[in-house]
């Protein structure tokens, strides 16, 4: 049990749970979990709440450590990761320059260099949020608070980028912008594993999905998981999946069946 | 009206008190950015009564009050800050119980053993004839280290003040950047504890920070603007205390106090309102 480096002959895998378990104050919450996550992979993991996938990530993260099993970690891992929404103090005073630049805590002095503004600025030009440098961040929209926390992140220059729920509270077209900028950073050699229970949001834009509910239910392309089998399976309800251009589109049966 | 104002600079003792009334509120300022934006205030006020407790406790044995209460205040802010960090067993309540203990042994150190320190009530309630020229040099001391401190550790403070479980994958190391914050909080109170007293300076860490929030959104500004807010509390309440013969701390508080309604009709508490979820676009 514990965390131990990964090297040798699996150097490209950078992320690797084997049979872990977690339980918190003695009730399960994983179990068994085997989890390769190689270099270059784009996965979503999918489930209920409760499913553990917040879990998952901070196993992912290392601020947790299993009861149960190992986790093994490439040496030298950059790390760059993206919290809920719901859990950051939208009140605290911190302007969106200030809050990207945090990631430098490296920097002894307050003040920032040309070059880390240099940089600041391109990262957030790049997601489109430049002009919002100087705002206090409660004045972002949903989208924009991704998009900013994806900007501190990427100043770390990631290898490996963990994001909790980046699709919830956002609407629609920003979910679709959102998930089509990961797959950007994905051609461009990022590692990326996030956590979503919003299935055809993710089923359109992420290669590789994992059922997760305690455990892996199942692990492969969306075409794979977003089965009625497999879906019943993770979220213990009836779910109806229909085709729409060559992809999954889930609905609630009972939905369906009422309509 | 002008020569009543200047009266009492002829005196030493009160231009020393002025001094450290300054330099006190501005250093309780620039703290207690941190302890308000942690949500730490109640923190703030268990330790200050913690502190009474190594206070007496030294004064009883016959140790240098400073470093004994020194000693004491640290252990205590770490075991609360472990407490709050943790969650589990209600930080309020655990944090609740180290202090108020720890101030009820003082009380009966004191009651019991008597006193060869600083006086009781100056402990309590802050004196301007109470303050030592150590008392100077040692307060100036301390905010030389914390204003050292929250230059060189700006980031890794603000990072893990805002968000210590990202900064902790972020290559922050949370719990030495707590603890030292711990460390300043406790100096800091320490250190201002003959001019302020035990039983209000969880004010002075408070107040400045909270008006600083109400009037910026940004945080180098908060630190400095409350910094200058308690320093002015600071100044203006030791010379209130002088005119009107009540305790310092008890007019620096009630000057912070005044500040504080005057800022909140200002501008309506912006800034402290609880956000609601930011729009979707």
């Amino acid at each position: 049990m514990g965390v131990v480096p990964l090297d040798g002959a699996r150097s490209r895998s950078l992320l690797r749970l084997d049979s872990v378990d977690v339980a918190y104050d003695g009730a399960p919450v994983l179990r068994g979990v085997d989890l390769d996550l190689r270099q270059g992979d784009f996965v979503g993991v999918v489930g209920p709440s409760g499913a553990g996938k917040t879990t998952l990530l901070r196993l992912a993260l290392g601020t947790l450590h299993p009861s149960a099993g190992e986790v093994g970690r490439a040496r030298g891992l950059r790390v760059g990761y993206v919290p809920q929404l719901e859990t950051v103090s939208w009140t605290f005073p911190v302007t969106v320059a200030e809050c990207v630049l945090m990631v430098r805590s490296e920097r002894w002095l307050p003040w920032s260099t040309r070059a880390e503004r240099q940089r600041v600025g391109e990262v957030l030009e790049r997601l489109g949020i430049a002009h919002l440098a100087d705002r206090h961040i409660r004045e972002l929209s949903g989208g924009q608070q991704q998009r900013m926390f994806l900007a501190r992140a990427l100043l770390r220059e990631p290898q490996l980028l963990l994001l909790d729920e980046p699709t919830s509270g956002i609407d629609v077209a920003t979910r679709h912008e959102m998930l089509h900028l990961l797959g950007h950073l994905h051609d461009e050699g990022t590692t990326i594993l996030l956590t979503t229970h919003d299935l055809n949001g993710v089923a359109a834009h992420v290669p590789e999905l994992v059922a997760l509910h305690g455990t892996v239910v199942h692990r492969g392309r969306p075409q794979e998981v977003m089965t009625p089998a497999v879906l019943e399976r993770t979220f213990g309800a009836p779910m109806e999946v229909l085709e729409h251009l060559g992809m999954p589109v889930v609905l609630d049966r009972k939905r369906a069946e009422a309509t | 009206m002008i020569e009543t104002l200047l009266e009492p600079f002829a005196y030493a003792f009160f231009v020393k008190g002025v001094v450290v009334a300054t330099m006190a509120g501005a250093l309780c300022g620039l703290v207690g950015v941190y302890v308000v934006l942690r949500g730490m205030s109640y923190i703030g006020h268990g330790l200050s009564h913690a502190i009474f407790g190594g206070f007496a406790a030294s004064s009883v044995i016959g140790l240098n009050y400073v470093l004994g209460a020194g000693i004491w205040g640290f252990a205590s802010a770490l075991a609360i800050n472990r407490v709050a960090r943790a969650h589990r067993i209600g930080a309020d309540a655990a944090i609740g119980v180290i202090t108020t203990a720890s101030f009820a042994l003082g009380v009966a150190l004191l009651t019991v053993f008597g006193n060869r320190g600083p006086s009781f009530d100056a402990a309590l309630f802050g004196s301007i004839i109470g303050i030592s020229t150590a008392d100077v040099w040692t307060l100036a001391a301390v905010s030389a280290l914390t204003l050292g401190v929250v230059l060189t550790r700006y980031r890794a403070l603000l990072f893990a003040t805002f968000d210590p479980e990202v900064a902790d994958v972020s290559g922050v190391r949370v719990a030495r950047t707590d603890a030292l914050l711990m460390l300043v909080l406790s100096l800091a109170i320490l250190a201002t504890l003959s001019v302020i007293g035990v039983t209000l300076v969880a004010a002075t860490l408070v107040i400045p920070a909270v008006v600083a929030r109400m009037l910026t959104h940004r945080f180098a500004t908060m630190l400095w603007l409350s910094s200058a807010i308690g320093a002015l509390c600071g100044l203006v309440g030791m010379n209130l205390s002088y005119h009107l013969d009540v305790p310092s701390g008890t007019t620096i508080v009630l000057t912070g106090a005044t500040v504080f309604g005057v800022v909140l009709a200002a501008t309506g508490g912006r800034g402290l309102q609880r956000a609601p979820r930011a729009a979707v676009l």
